[in-house]
């Protein structure tokens, strides 16, 4: 477990910083992370995905029931991500952030923002509309799309 | 894209987690149903976890390994060790743990891989089931001891005659024949496929039993010849490259 924090450790901590914005919280959910691994390690199905991309979408997850203070209402053992590029080294994963950076600053900028707001933020698509002032169908649009380019920057 | 363009948005939402109501409930239900739509939410868990790759940051403070560390020693269902050991103590911990979550990863592939031998071995058994009655029914045609009946009109001597059965796309042909005359020694019949196109191909060449009766099966062919027709002539017993004439039996295709 001391080697997979070691290797892991960041990409889950920093996701939950940028969700939450406060490290105390950031590192309560670090540590609720690793032991819902250490104590399901079943949970996590090795033959679709890799560690690095479950452990990302758990922390974000987590980090958004945070901020909503709503109890986790997705079992873990639910949640398989199926992810094309490896994320397990440093390297891989570095080549990766330069990739996914590059997507989302070719993106237009209100379908970025969309994006951001429903992944870093938490809100619903309801919430976005009501803050932008844009249709329902346009924000759900746009979300769809921008994850979408994302995976695309991956499978051109 | 999914195969269910209608659900694709709100499987966005779902992998977001901000789908709810009716919505959700409907989807839910669908994804208990729709393996594409299941796999459609994987992929798309999948950008998300790149777009967590977007975020770079401080690593996080050595308190909080430290303090997971002392966490995963104090779990109620292991035996605890009192906190606050040295490093060195609590090695056969995290050797523990790496263990079990090998286990962990080792019982699912293993699970699927039997799950992937079951389905094999459903799928060999079909095959034998349906190999052994091709058998039978390849050795019924060729028994050396099956009684073959001609059934004619009454009061007509008995004539040669041939059946060829040929299908043209996977170049496979049978051809049975009754009441073959006797050969001369050291010579064969051959049968011919006379292509709507070009010269005719040997389909091989057979000897009928004591009996006049004669079987060929599968000879090779080639593929995809549309047939004219099928011919017997007499030929040497190691056969022709060419009929030679006169064709004892002829019967035209279509």
């Amino acid at each position: 477990m001391a080697t997979l924090y070691d290797r892991y450790s960041p990409i889950v901590y920093s996701v939950a910083l940028r969700v939450l914005g406060d490290t105390g919280a950031a590192e309560d959910v670090l540590q609720e992370v690793f032991m819902q691994l250490w104590r399901n390690p079943g949970g996590f199905d090795s033959s679709r995905g890799n560690l690095a991309a479950w452990l990302a979408v758990i922390s974000r997850n987590r980090a958004i029931d945070a901020i909503r203070k709503r109890r986790p209402d997705t079992d873990i053992d639910d949640v398989i991500v199926s992810v094309e590029p490896d994320l397990a080294g440093d390297a891989e994963r570095a080549r990766a952030m330069e990739k996914v950076r590059g997507a989302l600053g070719a993106m237009p900028s209100a379908q970025r923002s969309a994006l951001e707001m429903a992944y870093f933020e938490g809100l619903t698509h309801t919430e976005i509309a009501a803050k932008t002032g844009e249709p329902l169908g346009t924000i759900k649009t746009r979300i769809r799309a921008g994850l979408l380019a994302l995976r695309k920057a991956f499978n051109p | 894209m999914s195969e269910h363009e209608q659900f694709d948005e709100n499987l966005t939402l779902f992998a977001l987690g901000s789908l709810t109501g009716d919505e959700l409930t409907v989807l839910e239900k669908h994804l208990e149903e729709c393996a594409a739509c299941r796999r459609e939410l994987e992929r798309l868990r999948g950008d998300m976890a790149l777009m967590a790759m977007s975020v770079g940051g401080p690593k996080p403070p050595a308190r909080a390994r430290q303090r997971l560390l002392d966490a995963i020693a104090r779990e109620p269902h292991r035996t605890s060790l009192s906190t606050r050991h040295a490093w060195w103590a609590l090695a056969p911990w995290y050797a523990a743990a790496a263990l079990a979550l090998l286990a962990g990863w080792f019982w699912r592939q293993s699970d699927q891989l039997s799950q992937r031998v079951a389905r094999l071995e459903s799928q060999s058994a079909e095959q034998q089931a349906q190999l052994q009655e091709a058998r039978e029914v390849v050795a019924t045609l060729t028994a050396a001891d099956a009684l073959v009946v001609p059934v004619r009109a009454p009061n007509t001597p008995p004539q040669p005659q041939g059946k060829a059965i040929y299908v043209r796309d996977k170049a496979r042909l049978i051809f049975v024949a009754s009441n073959m005359p006797a050969l001369p020694p050291q010579k064969a019949y051959e049968l011919w496929l006379i292509p709507v196109q070009g010269a005719p191909i040997s389909a091989g060449v057979f000897k009928p039993d004591a009996r006049g009766s004669a079987i060929v099966i599968h000879p090779p062919l080639p593929a995809g010849v549309e047939a004219k027709a099928f011919a017997i002539t007499v030929e040497p017993e190691a056969g022709s490259s060419s009929p030679t004439m006169p064709i004892v039996m002829m019967g035209a295709g279509g």
